[in-house]
């Protein structure tokens, strides 16, 4: 019996002493000097070289390492200074930039436009695998019969000019893209490889340290050229891949800044005295993809059934928690070229049945509906969704046998034409309607981000002519008038822009969320 | 002895082939074209064959692999398709993440799971018997997902112990050296940091170690039950040898076999990278690494890293059968 108390005691006095032991740890955030900004996000960078990646995770950072000639607006995509002070063209063709004087990169290296013509040429001379957005925004490479750019000089050291072999309407959007960002010539001179770990361009931060799938570190740049800025000194990225485990750490005050935050914890943030709920701007758009090539959908009358069929209100109430608006068109309304006349389809199972009666399914059919297998902001729980999708379906007789694959290969099968029904959707790059319209639906997009093998000859000279079109006025309409093709030929059941959502410490201000989701840090600071 | 690690090393080289071709071809057969993965819905569709091509995944299969094959046997790991950077350099610290937490939730799940095994073994059919088997049926049972996220918010959030997750302070970062953070912080003589790194320990290391720490504890108390029943502890104990050494030392020490095998093959499993723990914890471990991979099919860092997987699984188990020699005379391996 003793040695059973004995045991009992030990076992006892060691969960005390490991108590103990934890609890003089103490807080960890306590004492820390608010001149760090910890930003708590889902994914590690790929690379730290801009134009060599096409994903966000890396731009996140680089917005803060680099700049661009030209900027996007604080929180939408009109075009502002940037490295380039100021800019013109007569003809839409010859572009006249002048840039900034007194910058420097990073390294020493004088920001001027030799720099700027080394940075085009780079690009130019590289081939798809190497810049593969380079290829998407500016037509092709140096030698390509497409590509829009015929030549980029210098004239003087702060004057550069950039010559096109025919116009190109969203140019300006594109130089001010995060990909394009100016990156020092004695930096990337040394190598490619070389130069993505070790970033060097004129940013507010400058470069420190990289542990993979866990932290990038930035520090102030003490000679940036805009005074006063940065007013943090320093910001660690950090990857936290599970988005609860990531707002847990932000109310365990580890970090003060979290992206990606559920929309479902909305609530539990607002309420919550120490923190603040950021919202980002709109620029995106969540579907439902018909596959025009795979019967009954190549019927437009099914094809609009579906969109009487399903409740967007009750969709987004219940799984965007009310933070997104219903989409009656392919891009968000923030878009210029949007078309606001076009009469939304309404939820209306009567008339979705009849449509189907219309087109000789009077009972219904079957069909399979692909749901979303990983959370995205335009989609935060594709499985939950489809089911919505799939009771809706039921309402009209349609009966949908609801699939799901692991993402790669969703993608890759969604590409070959193998869905009847897929969720999809699509975050805008630089706020150009070609971005969405042409990228998403043009027959030229087929088999890569034109799921639904949708085709029209029309729409497609129309956004053709878009494209070259400089005058503003006269490109929306082109625009507008493509939005009436698709809302009448219905090859999507657009869903809804969603709010992506954010979450910050109380103290932290001067965060302004880019609707392109890469942010600039250069005015946050801590009250 | 020489001999019989020599048989056991030779051995091997059929085994890790097998293991790299099964793997080629089982990444090869998974849909999703690496290319289109990596580049994005972005991507068009000429960058796509650009990077088929530098990639060599426009050639046939055999070439691919027979090419991956020589790499390796020079000691080339290949590249990663998505960062550019070579295998072998990519994922040393992701592996000593692993092996950091891998050794912690081994000490824990061995210090609590013998323990509890011996003491109920010798209380057979008593309170703590009882309750330490439930608590041993409900740990292999525990969803990691849903204990690691109530271990941040009891610890983290509500009694602010010990921080939610992470190796280190994030805003006092450790430098890496060896990237076992442990060791590094101690060559640097930053004892506030190593005090640091073992209490980011803590929380991640016992959700690991929960579900090893329930198998170890029943295997030890069934062995040991067997072991109590021998002739030999009645004798010792006829004797009047203190209980606590007669189980301690005679009882255990026989029935150790089974219970260093099965720790083994769980310190195996444990160093093949935990995805759930490494997830919500955000430890940038093998498993994460791995795991990205195969999301992005980025085929060379597969291939690679499972082969270092389980060439470290076959390892340990050598060296566990290699123990056995040691704790048990009787065993001989000539």
């Amino acid at each position: 019996m003793n040695k059973k108390r004995m045991w009992s005691a030990a076992l006892l006095l060691l969960l005390v002493l490991s108590t103990v032991l934890a609890a003089c740890g103490g807080n960890g955030s306590s004492g820390s000097t608010k001149d760090t900004l910890v930003f708590g996000r889902g994914g590690d960078s790929t690379s730290l070289d801009p134009s060599r990646v096409t994903e966000g995770e890396t731009f996140k950072v680089t917005v803060n390492l680099y700049e661009t000639l030209l900027n996007f607006g604080e929180q939408d995509t009109t075009i502002q200074p940037g490295l380039a002070k100021e800019w013109n063209t007569d003809d839409g063709l010859t572009y006249t930039f002048k840039l900034q004087e007194g910058v420097k990169f990073h390294d020493g290296t004088d920001f001027n436009s030799e720099a700027v013509v080394k940075n085009f040429e780079r690009w130019a001379n590289g081939d798809a695998d190497k810049f593969p957005y380079y290829k998407s925004m500016f037509g092709g490479f140096k030698d390509d019969e497409e590509h829009v750019i015929e030549s980029v000089t210098a004239d003087g050291d702060h004057t550069v000019i950039i010559k096109l072999k025919r116009p190109q309407a969203p140019f300006l959007k594109n130089i001010a893209m995060s990909m394009f960002a100016i990156a020092s010539p004695t930096a990337f001179e040394k190598g490619d490889d070389q130069f993505e770990r070790n970033p060097v361009g004129t940013g507010p931060f400058k470069f420190v340290e990289w542990k993979a799938n866990d932290s990038i570190t930035i520090e102030k740049f003490d000679e940036y050229w805009q005074k006063g800025l940065p007013k943090l000194d320093k910001v660690i990225f950090r990857s936290y891949p599970d988005n609860s485990a990531r707002l847990n750490a932000l109310i365990a005050g580890e970090i003060d800044l979290a992206d990606g935050i559920n929309p479902a914890d909305g609530e539990k943030i607002e309420g919550n005295a120490d923190l603040q709920l950021i919202e980002r701007p709109s620029m995106n758009v969540g579907y439902l993809g018909l596959t025009v090539t795979r019967p009954p959908f190549d019927k437009k009358e099914v094809r609009q059934a579906m969109n009487y069929a399903i409740d967007k209100k009750t969709i987004i109430e219940s799984f965007f928690e009310g933070r997104a608006n219903s989409a009656k068109n392919p891009m968000p309304p923030s878009i210029s070229g949007y078309n606001d006349d076009i009469e939304e389809y309404e939820y209306n199972p009567e008339k979705a049945k009849e449509l189907l009666a219309k087109a000789g399914y009077p009972d219904g059919f079957e069909m399979e509906l692909w749901a979303m297998p990983v959370p995205r902001p335009y989609m935060p729980d594709g499985a939950k969704v489809a089911e919505v999708i799939q009771s809706n379906l039921a309402e009209i007789g349609v009966k949908a046998k609801i699939v799901s694959f692991e993402w790669p290969t969703y993608l890759d099968k969604a590409s070959k034409g193998e869905a009847d029904a897929f969720m999809l959707g699509w975050t805008g790059d630089n706020g150009d309607a070609d971005n969405f319209l042409y990228v998403l639906l043009d027959e030229d997009n087929i088999g890569s981000n034109n799921y639904t093998y949708f085709k029209n000859d029309e729409m497609h000279n129309l956004f053709i002519d878009a494209q070259t079109e400089v005058d503003e006025d006269k490109r929306i309409e082109l625009y507008k008038k493509a939005q009436e093709i698709i809302h009448e030929e219905a090859p999507w059941v657009p869903l809804a822009h969603s709010t992506p959502l954010l979450a910050a410490t109380k103290d932290l201000t001067g965060f302004v969320p880019h609707p392109t989701g890469s942010d600039l840090l250069s005015n946050v600071e801590f009250k | 002895m020489l001999s019989y690690v020599g048989r056991r090393l030779l051995q091997l080289i059929p085994v890790l082939l097998g293991m790299v071709f099964i793997v080629f071809m089982m990444v090869r057969a998974i849909p999703g074209n690496p290319a289109q993965v990596i580049l994005g819905q972005q991507a068009s569709p000429e960058a796509i064959a650009a990077m088929n091509a530098r990639l060599g995944l426009d050639q046939p299969w055999f070439i691919q692999f027979f090419k991956y094959l020589g790499g390796i046997l020079q000691g080339d790991l290949g590249e990663s398709m998505r960062t550019r950077l070579p295998v072998a350099e990519e994922i040393w610290p992701h592996l000593a993440a692993t092996m950091e937490l891998a050794f912690f939730a081994m000490i824990i799940a061995i210090i609590v799971g013998v323990n509890a095994g011996i003491v109920s073994a010798w209380f057979q059919n008593s309170w703590f018997d009882y309750i330490a088997m439930i608590l041993a049926l409900v740990g292999v049972s525990m969803p990691i997902f849903w204990l690691g996220l109530l271990g941040q918010w009891a610890f983290a959030i509500e009694f602010s112990w010990l921080p939610t997750a992470g190796r280190e302070q994030v805003r006092d970062p450790v430098h890496a050296i060896t990237h076992l953070y442990i060791i590094d912080t101690i060559i640097q003589g930053r004892f506030d940091q190593l005090f640091q790194v073992l209490r980011h320990l803590i929380l991640p290391g016992i959700a690991l170690a929960t579900i090893p720490m329930a198998i170890i504890a029943r295997m030890t108390r069934s062995s040991m039950l067997e072991v109590m029943r021998s002739d030999y502890i009645r004798t010792a104990r006829a004797k009047g040898q203190k209980m606590f050494w007669v189980v301690y030392k005679h009882a255990f020490k026989n029935a150790v076999i089974p219970v260093l095998t099965v720790i083994g093959l769980q310190m195996g499993m444990l160093l093949g990278g935990a995805i759930l723990t490494e997830t919500i914890f955000a430890w940038p471990g093998i498993g994460r690494y791995i795991y990205d991979a195969i999301n992005f099919r980025d085929y060379p860092v597969i291939q690679s890293a499972i082969l270092i997987v389980a060439f470290i699984f076959v390892m340990i188990n050598l060296i566990v059968d290699l123990l056995y020699s040691l704790i048990d005379s009787r065993i001989k391996y000539d």
